[in-house]
């Protein structure tokens, strides 16, 4: 019988007050495996044991939701007694230790979210952060994780539509891996991770379990340092085959209605599936690790139930009915065993060839956890960054100059060599391809489509975090808008450093409040999310970083738009307001190598009242394209709107904002929240304005599209004048050339 | 008429050609699993997309030995018409219903994009609604579609007229820098010697509706139910 002592409790990433509690929990000391299930389901991945204080304050009700959070996935109303199934979920500790792997697990985990809900994945989106690209490093890392993201979701075919990728040096030791997947379902259809009626047979099926990422729960839960690498064995292996085959034969076997209950195994595996889904259900849970499938010989129970060996799920099947469930199963040649039963009682019992080895209340793994309320201090140095005095910048460099550095920023650039390497067309659905502010699926069968769109920006949260979650709230929004969707529902993933310290913690409280104050007035409930914490190496946390996952609702799927102008000849409208704000802005990141300032005013009522109006003006068919405004600001913009059109070009007069010798670039690369390129034509124009002044919203002709050169004045002087061959060349083919043909 | 259209364990496309065949072109059609033994009926049969049996060993080299598979050489022997797509057409070439093989794309990475393609021959069943030298802009989606075969293979090919398409810019010239994976003789797709088996890489059944980004693909299904038609005339 193995002594747990402070070394074993250590290792197992459990506090010593951690272990006072699961000795009153069990009322006795646990042995080795019950400490092992405790760490896996106390580690912060699990049991969101930091932030859960902070994410019940998010508003999760809405007369769409179907499903709010708590489940495998949330699920939203899109009428004809369909539901859009969506969530997403982070690899990030993963992805840097082994990039393909990571990235590629990660696309696994977030499918198996969706599929065992019932739904049918249709979309994948990714939000990923890396270092700069100049190290090699971070190439090494953008490369295997992009080959990862498109490895797993090509083959399974599930297309990758859309996205956004960032890179900044704060990501250099610790890149982001944050995959949304998206899936229908009929309403009825839905099938929860509950397990419920005791006798019931619990089996498994799918991949055998093996040694491999025991403890990834716990090493995504603890800071990185020099000897990381070690930590490779903690990372699983994908294999998307499998999971095709699991994923076809879980949405058949499910519309025989013999299935209860059902669960992905994901982080901490078969010590996560059995006792949530005993603990949802109220129900206990007994099972015998002998009839667990096994890759191999001579696995102890304690490796058994930790392993997070991938493609594995777990279900509960009505009595009785287990032959519908076998028959479906060998059809796609997997083989369903039964590992064991439901039990009366609530407690999840793990037998070992009929020998009880553990015997643990369910709920003290899960809803019984801990809970911390951890202290907040908001960083000595918050208000010394917000502080921005354009002079001591020394001159500003000449608007042109600026504007073809900026085009070839890594961030700003055309995003075509990573998704150029992901099927966008599998499953006939992709209306609006990648590359485009939003991503819009249909949805066969009705006249609907879906946009969604996923956002952040690390640079505004780490100089202000409550208004840079509601700026990434907004964001996301306004680019689903911007396709003519109607935002009806949102995920969110925050990735945030080491929780025990106070800072951090007030990251992410303020974070989680701008979340919420942003999701309130814009009507976006939270349906769902992931929380990762410890993204640190060697001491050095990540920007702050909350993404958002919005999904929007588009009644007709014909009528959508994209950037892109359409016509030469149309008006050019800026919709929202130019205040020429630097703070934070890529602009001063680039040409001046700082991240300071205040992060740009956000108005909620006016994001909410902008994104009103531009479902509506998509919908009545008057504007031919919209483009939201953000990195880059309006010039960076304008020239996307040129891209991808045929060479349709514009000349704009931008009025001038700002002071002095800084009023061209303010004008031209701010990045005020809260704006949107629209271009109309024809008689449409008095319509256009007519509707934004009802709105309340700020609109102002700025230009006409035509000719094939980007001519951009501000205040009546020639700032910007570029052939739009040349900055669509430069802006397409920058991040190519920086990762070479290797 | 009635497309066939075969499942096996890891295609992905399946329903996307089912789709393509039944909504939207508006003809009969049947996915066929691939322990199946019959093709209920087809009047034509398609291999889809996708990775059959995961594409570990080679692409295409397990699902040759499916079950459905000899049901589908009886049919092609007979002269039905079979179109294999992208995985389905490395199936057909593992198979040895087609000659060459495919091996990684010559710039490594997976390539996802709407291509065009020139349109070589319009005596197949699958290219007869074409006209000469049509250029079509199809999405190819694929990591291993460089075609590959001995130079003896390949002056046959040519000397049979047995290339059906290529990879070509928009106006229709067959130029290196349009070449997207490497191929030979910048081939998408070809037919055999009785020229009612025909392969191709990129996806015409992605490409049956304007609103997502062209549907130029609908040639080619049209063209077997022209083709049946004029046969049964």
């Amino acid at each position: 019988m193995a002594v747990i002592d402070a070394a074993v409790l250590e290792r197992h990433g459990i506090k010593p007050d951690e272990y006072e509690r699961i000795l009153e929990l069990m009322g006795r000391e646990p042995n080795l495996l019950e400490l092992g299930l405790f760490s896996v389901m106390w580690s912060e991945h699990c049991s969101y044991k930091s932030s859960r204080v902070h994410l019940r304050t998010l508003p999760t009700t809405g007369s769409r939701v179907v499903q709010g959070p708590g489940e495998n996935a949330g699920a939203v109303d899109i009428g004809g007694g369909l539901c859009a199934v969506f969530k997403i979920e982070s690899h990030n500790h993963p992805s840097f230790i082994e990039p393909y792997q990571g990235a590629a697990t990660g696309v696994g985990g977030i499918i198996r979210d969706i599929f065992t809900m019932g739904a049918r994945p249709i979309a994948l989106l990714n939000a990923l952060r890396f270092g700069s690209l100049a190290t090699p490093l971070a190439r090494r890392i953008f490369e295997g994780v992009v080959a990862g993201v498109g490895g797993y979701g090509n083959s399974i075919g599930i297309p990758t539509v859309g996205g956004e990728i960032v890179f900044d040096e704060m990501y250099s030791g610790n890149p982001l891996v944050n995959v949304l997947c998206l899936g229908i379902s009929r309403i009825d259809g839905i099938v929860k991770g509950a397990a419920k009626g005791a006798g019931n047979p619990v089996f498994y099926v799918g991949a055998k379990t093996g040694r491999d990422g025991i403890h990834g729960a716990t090493m995504a839960s603890a800071e990185f340092d020099e000897k990381s690498a070690e930590k490779r064995p903690a990372v699983q292996v994908g294999d998307p085959f499998m999971e095709k085959l699991l994923m076809e034969a879980c949405i058949e076997v499910m519309k025989t209605g013999a299935v209860l209950g059902i669960q992905d195994m994901g982080a901490a595996g078969l010590s996560c599936a059995t006792s949530e889904m005993g603990s949802r259900g109220g129900v206990g849970m007994a099972i015998d690790v002998m009839h667990v499938p096994q890759r191999e010989t001579g696995m102890t129970p304690y490796e058994i139930m930790l392993s997070e060996s991938q493609e594995r799920m777990l279900l509960v099947v009505e009595k009785g009915r287990e032959h519908e469930v076998i028959e479906v199963f060998e059809k796609w040649d997997l083989h369903a065993v039964q590992v064991g039963e439901v039990i009366d009682g609530t407690r999840l019992k793990i037998h070992e060839r009929g020998v009880l080895v553990a015997d643990v209340p369910n709920r003290a793994l899960t809803d019984e956890a801990p809970v911390y309320r951890r202290p907040m201090k908001e960083p000595s140095w918050q208000k010394d960054v917000q502080h921005l005095v354009p002079g001591d910048l020394g001159a500003p460099p000449a608007a042109q100059a600026a504007f073809e550095r900026l085009l070839t920023v890594p961030t700003i650039a055309s995003k075509r060599w990573a998704y150029g390497q992901y099927d966008h067309s599998v499953g006939t659905n992709t209306i609006a391809q990648p590359g485009m502010s939003a991503a819009v699926v249909r949805v066969k069968g009705t006249t609907t489509g879906l946009a969604v769109s996923v956002d952040g920006n690390g640079r505004f949260c780490y100089l202000d975090p409550h208004r840079g979650a509601m700026l990434a709230v907004a964001e996301a929004g306004r680019n689903v808008a911007c396709a003519g969707g109607e935002p009806i529902g949102g995920t969110n993933n925050l990735n945030f450093g080491n929780p025990e310290r106070p800072e951090i913690m007030w990251q992410l409280g303020e974070a989680v409040r701008g979340i919420g104050d942003a999701c309130r007035a814009l009507g976006i409930p939270i349906t769902g999310g992931n929380v990762s914490l410890y993204n640190e190496t060697e001491g050095r946390a990540i920007f702050p970083t909350p993404v958002l996952g919005v999904v929007g609702l588009l009644e007709d799927a014909s009528k959508t738009t994209t950037r892109a102008f359409k016509r030469a000849g149309a008006t050019v409208v800026l919709l929202g307001d130019n205040l020429g704000e630097l703070g934070g802005s890529e602009y001063l990141a680039t040409m001046h190598g700082k991240v300071a300032g205040q992060p740009p005013a956000l108005d909620l009522s006016r994001e909410a009242a902008l994104q009103k109006l531009i479902v509506s003006l998509i919908r009545g068919g008057l504007v031919d394209s919209a483009h939201d405004c953000s990195e880059g600001g309006l010039a960076i913009t304008l020239a996307e709107c040129t891209f991808n059109s045929g060479g349709i070009g514009v000349t704009a007069d931008l009025g001038a904002v700002g002071e002095g010798a800084w009023q061209p670039n303010a004008t031209l690369f701010g990045e005020s929240a809260s704006r949107i390129v629209v271009s109309v034509s024809g008689d449409r124009l008095e319509a256009v304005m007519a509707a934004a002044k009802a709105a309340g919203v700020t609109a102002a002709v700025i230009g006409k599209t035509g000719g094939d050169r980007i001519q951009l004045r501000v205040g009546g002087t020639t700032a910007v004048d570029a052939a739009i061959v040349d900055a669509e060349q430069a802006w397409s083919t920058a991040i190519a050339t920086q990762m070479g043909r290797r | 008429m009635k497309f066939s259209v075969l499942v096996f364990p890891g295609s992905n496309s399946d329903y996307d050609a089912f789709y393509a065949a039944s909504a939207v072109i508006g003809e009969d059609a049947a996915l066929v699993w691939h322990k199946d033994t019959d093709l209920q009926g087809a009047d034509a049969v398609i291999l889809p997309g996708g990775f059959a049996h995961g594409d570990y060993l080679r692409t295409g080299a397990i699902a040759r030995f499916s079950p459905i598979m000899a049901a589908v050489k009886a049919f092609a022997d007979r002269g039905g018409p079979v179109l294999g797509i992208c995985n389905g057409f490395q199936v057909l070439l593992e198979a040895g219903m087609l000659p060459g093989a495919m091996v990684r794309n010559d710039r490594i990475k997976f390539v996802s994009r709407l291509v065009p393609v020139r349109v070589e021959q319009t005596d197949t069943p699958f290219t007869a609604a074409c006209a000469s030298r049509q250029v079509l802009h199809m999405p190819v989606a694929h990591g291993e579609g460089n075609y590959y075969a001995d130079p003896e293979t390949l002056a046959a090919l040519e000397a049979n007229r047995q290339v059906v398409f290529r990879y070509s810019d928009a106006a229709g010239e067959v130029t290196p820098a349009s070449n997207i994976n490497g191929s030979l003789n910048n081939i998408a797709g070809i037919c055999n010697r009785q020229r009612n088996v025909v392969g191709l890489m990129p996806h015409p059944e992605r490409a049956t509706e304007a609103q997502l980004g062209s549907a130029d693909g609908r040639v080619i299904l049209a063209s077997a139910v022209k083709a049946l038609a004029s046969l049964s005339r």
